[in-house]
């Protein structure tokens, strides 16, 4: 295998997935990328997680579903699937403060495993049938004669079109189509616990005058309004464009895509005509980008989110393999860098790319890395430390720098941080890594050598 | 604007969770008190009357003192309308001025950029606990967020002294600004140098700090040393934030409430203490507040979520005693059929502190004019 496949499979790993073993790594490059991509996306050709496991571990609290989240993503052997669920939860932003009602929230991200790489159709008609985002948007409280457009309106500017695609009457024809689709209240939380809503559509509060939406007029109904919308060449644009910002490089904040046009217009272009001509089958859509040029040329070109810094690092230093307890300070982390899950701020979702950083964040991203990687019995430091062993040695100060970035990435870092750990490791000679004399002290080297490169400004990005 | 010797500073407290105000300020003379609060209600004979109505909790003694001593404001019936009673909802609308819309940019952010528009000084707002919250982010404006102020820094994991040094230095190294790279990596450059900057002027504030002035061992107290401590240590902080959790008493109030209002009012009064050794008290004011406040009728065990709360302006200009109203309690006016109805918009208080004390003006702000309040009228 050649270093480039190895840092292409890499990269795949971290997009589509959440960053991979050393030996995860060897198996994948030795598949090939374009296998890696069916097994990635076909899901059904690996096996899902064990669930029960997972329950058993960490329960059904807010926590500890986050905790079990979080375990999948860096245990499930359908990396592509928990990624995806991820995906549709940045632009399906719901937000845990407003409902509190965990069971609800973590259905919603269930739902999204579920349906997440099925079609566009199939998952803009869960989305309204959900009763977490029912209940976000008020739409329980849009009925026939008085309708609440709060749903309606989002449904087009921030799930499906963007602003710019559609008239104010568009959104209240559309809001008026959606009247009646409520949930069935669960029972109180106290004293039973938390029990799950479901979907109902109530004929009474339905409005069944005639609507016109984007130039259809009819008895419209809410699934109607989703036949209309998938069929946009806007909505093709828009999903193209937030699967682009995702998976392949960071395009500037939702809000403003309506004035700044995207600065790759021929892969959203390619990425828009996957998704017509598939009728929005999202797996059509992501084997056309996960083996595109522009994919395999976008190499570190985005700022990793809390969620893919920590999973990353988990897997980096390979501990929580199997479910152990401790696991909820992974999500605790990811909250103080900025992204809770299960919490985004607004509707709007995450702010991403450079809005992942200021001073708090970037010291709560740093000292975690740095925490994480300081013991050098952690499986995936022992790896890395055996990788360096089996290199032979004495490693000059520029082999050892190498070496690492290789192991921990392999990153591609420039002149300046190089050249800043090249100096560190020179202060302290060659490493002679295969002296069992010395192996304490040339773990700390190791050790402290991967800490100074995962605080590096590269390692921010993936 | 106040005569001092220094730029004004402001610090602010908030209480996590939704303070009970009616069991903080109590309507010891109103038989509804007694008849909707069974459980967590406190008897006429223990509470610290201020005046012929209203009574101190009594285990916010450190805080009617300073009451007495004229240096409190009690804002009495603080909120907006159609107030939220979910607490994250709630929260974000007193971090961002956003009742209606929901809003990206901290108030307390727009006061850092207000101050400092250059971004010169990386602490001119601090903040005291885990992660930034949402009052102090703004795109651009730099905040520094301070979890524990002794170990404060970058890779504090690596323990021995010489080897973090040189990880620093290397650090340095490798986030110095390069010619060529992206827009994101100079914003990387920029934001992890100001880390390092904040840290090193952080770091000298234990050091010259004495006092002789104990606080107490709780969280609260904590971070109001933290808070004098980086004061006297003249970095140019003017605004500090900080929080105190635990106040959601649905249930156990009785217990729960008392010993949290024991903390803060005991560290609000170390706190005043130890700036007054210092010579400093009259160069801040604190605004203490709470997401809301809690049902008028308890639930046999604790107080659920309720509007109308109330808030504190404390400090040496502060020309203590009652401001806007205290809510109705005839049940006829009351919010919701069951919650106090609010007297004050909480941006009038907030507008009331950035104007009067800190020379700003409030409109860009908090996002609008708003009636103030005039506690520091002898000014």
């Amino acid at each position: 295998m050649s270093k480039s496949d190895v840092a292409l499979i890499a990269h795949l790993m971290r997009r589509a997935g959440f960053g991979a073993t050393l030996t995860e790594l060897d198996e994948y490059v030795k598949k090939g990328y374009e296998n890696v991509v069916e097994d990635l996306v076909d899901i059904e050709r690996c096996p899902p997680i064990d669930e029960d496991l997972l329950d058993r571990y960490f329960g059904g609290s807010e926590g500890g579903y986050r905790a079990t989240w979080m375990y999948r993503m860096i245990n499930s052997p359908r990396p592509l699937e928990e990624k995806m669920a991820l995906f549709w939860h940045h632009v399906f932003a719901t937000g845990i403060g407003k409902n509190q009602h965990i069971l609800a929230s973590a259905l919603q991200i269930d739902m999204f495993r579920r349906v997440g790489l099925s079609n566009m159709r199939e998952i803009l008609l869960e989305l309204s049938k959900d009763p977490a985002m029912i209940f976000w948007l008020d739409n329980n409280e849009n009925r026939k004669g008085e309708p609440n457009e709060n749903y309606g309106r989002e449904l087009l500017e921030l799930f499906s079109m963007g602003v710019g695609n559609y008239s104010e009457d568009d959104i209240k024809d559309c809001s008026r189509a959606f009247t009646g689709w409520t949930f069935a209240q669960p029972p109180p939380l106290y004293p039973q616990g938390y029990y799950p809503a479901h979907f109902v559509f109530i004929e009474e509060e339905h409005d069944d005058g005639e609507k016109t939406f984007l130039g259809q007029t009819g008895n419209l109904n809410g699934d109607d309004i989703i036949d209309i919308i998938v069929q946009q060449p806007a909505c093709a644009g828009f999903i193209s464009r937030h699967l682009y910002n995702f998976f392949v490089a960071d395009e500037p904040q939702v809000p403003s895509w309506n004035v700044t046009p995207p600065q790759d217009p021929d892969a959203i272009e390619t990425l828009s005509n996957a998704f017509l001509e598939s009728d929005g089958n999202m797996r059509h859509v992501l084997k056309t980008l996960l083996n595109s040029d522009f994919f395999k040329a976008a190499r570190f070109k985005k700022v990793k989110s809390p969620t893919e810094l920590v999973t990353g690092i988990v897997k980096l230093v390979g501990t929580y393999q199997k479910p152990e307890p401790g696991m909820a300070k992974y999500p605790g982390a990811t909250a103080l860098m900025g992204q809770e899950l299960l919490n985004p701020p607004t509707v709007e979702g995450w702010h991403t790319g450079k809005e992942w950083i200021d001073g708090g964040t970037l010291t709560e991203r740093i000292n975690f890395s740095v925490g994480e990687l300081s013991d050098p019995s952690k499986p995936g430091i022992e790896q890395i430390i055996s990788r360096l062993k089996a290199d032979g040695s004495p490693l000059s100060p520029n082999e050892f720098v190498d070496k690492c970035l290789e192991l921990a990435g392999p990153l591609e870092v420039g002149e300046t941080t190089r050249e800043s750990l090249v100096q560190f490791a020179a202060s302290q000679g060659d490493l002679n890594i295969e002296s069992d004399d010395a192996a304490e002290e040339n773990n700390a080297r190791v050790v402290r050598m991967l800490q100074l490169i995962v605080a590096s400004r590269e390692y921010q990005f993936a | 604007m106040a005569v001092s010797k220094k730029d004004p500073v402001l610090v602010v407290v908030e209480l996590k969770g939704g303070n009970d105000f009616m069991n903080t300020i109590i309507p010891y003379t109103a038989g509804i008190y007694y008849d909707s609060r069974p459980v967590v209600g406190l008897k006429a004979e223990e509470v610290l009357p201020l005046n012929d109505t209203l009574a101190w909790n009594p285990n916010a003694e450190p805080l009617k003192d300073m009451y007495d001593q004229g240096d409190v404001a009690i804002v009495q019936g603080i909120g907006y309308p159609d107030s939220s009673r979910s607490h994250f909802r709630a929260m974000d609308v007193w971090h961002t001025c956003e009742p209606i819309e929901i809003g990206n940019e901290g108030w307390v952010g727009r006061v850092i950029r207000e101050l400092d528009p250059k971004g010169e000084n990386v602490l001119t707002g601090v903040s005291f606990g885990k992660g930034l919250p949402r009052a102090l982010a703004l795109s651009g404006v730099p905040a520094t967020s301070v979890d524990n102020l002794d170990t404060y820094g970058l890779m504090t994991d690596i323990e021995a002294d010489p080897q973090r040094l040189q990880a620093l230095e290397i650090f340095k190294e490798m986030y110095s600004p390069t010619i060529g790279t992206s827009f994101v990596m100079d914003y990387l450059s920029q934001t992890g140098l100001d880390v390092i900057k904040g840290s090193d002027e952080l770091k000298k504030a234990p050091a010259m700090y004495t006092s002789e002035v104990e606080y107490e061992s709780n969280p609260i107290a904590k971070s109001l040393r933290d808070v004098a401590r980086v004061h006297l240590a003249d970095l140019g902080t003017r605004v500090f934030y900080t929080q105190h959790g635990g106040y959601d008493h649905h249930a156990n109030e009785v217990p729960a409430h008392p010993k949290l209002l024991r903390e803060l009012t005991g560290a609000i009064r170390d706190f005043f203490k130890d700036l007054r050794d210092h010579n400093a008290s009259d160069e801040v004011v604190m605004l203490v507040f709470s997401e809301f406040g809690r049902r008028i009728r308890d639930n046999a065990s604790g107080t659920d979520h309720g509007t109308g709360g109330g808030a504190f302006i404390i400090g040496d200009h502060v020309q203590g005693g009652l401001y806007a109203e205290y809510p109705s309690l005839d049940p006829a006016r009351w919010a919701n059929g069951e919650d106090l109805e609010h007297t004050i918009d909480f941006r009038g208080v907030y507008g009331t502190v950035l104007e009067q004390w800190m020379g700003l003006d409030p409109v860009p702000i908090v996002d609008g004019a708003f009636e103030q309040i005039a506690p520091f009228g002898s000014r």
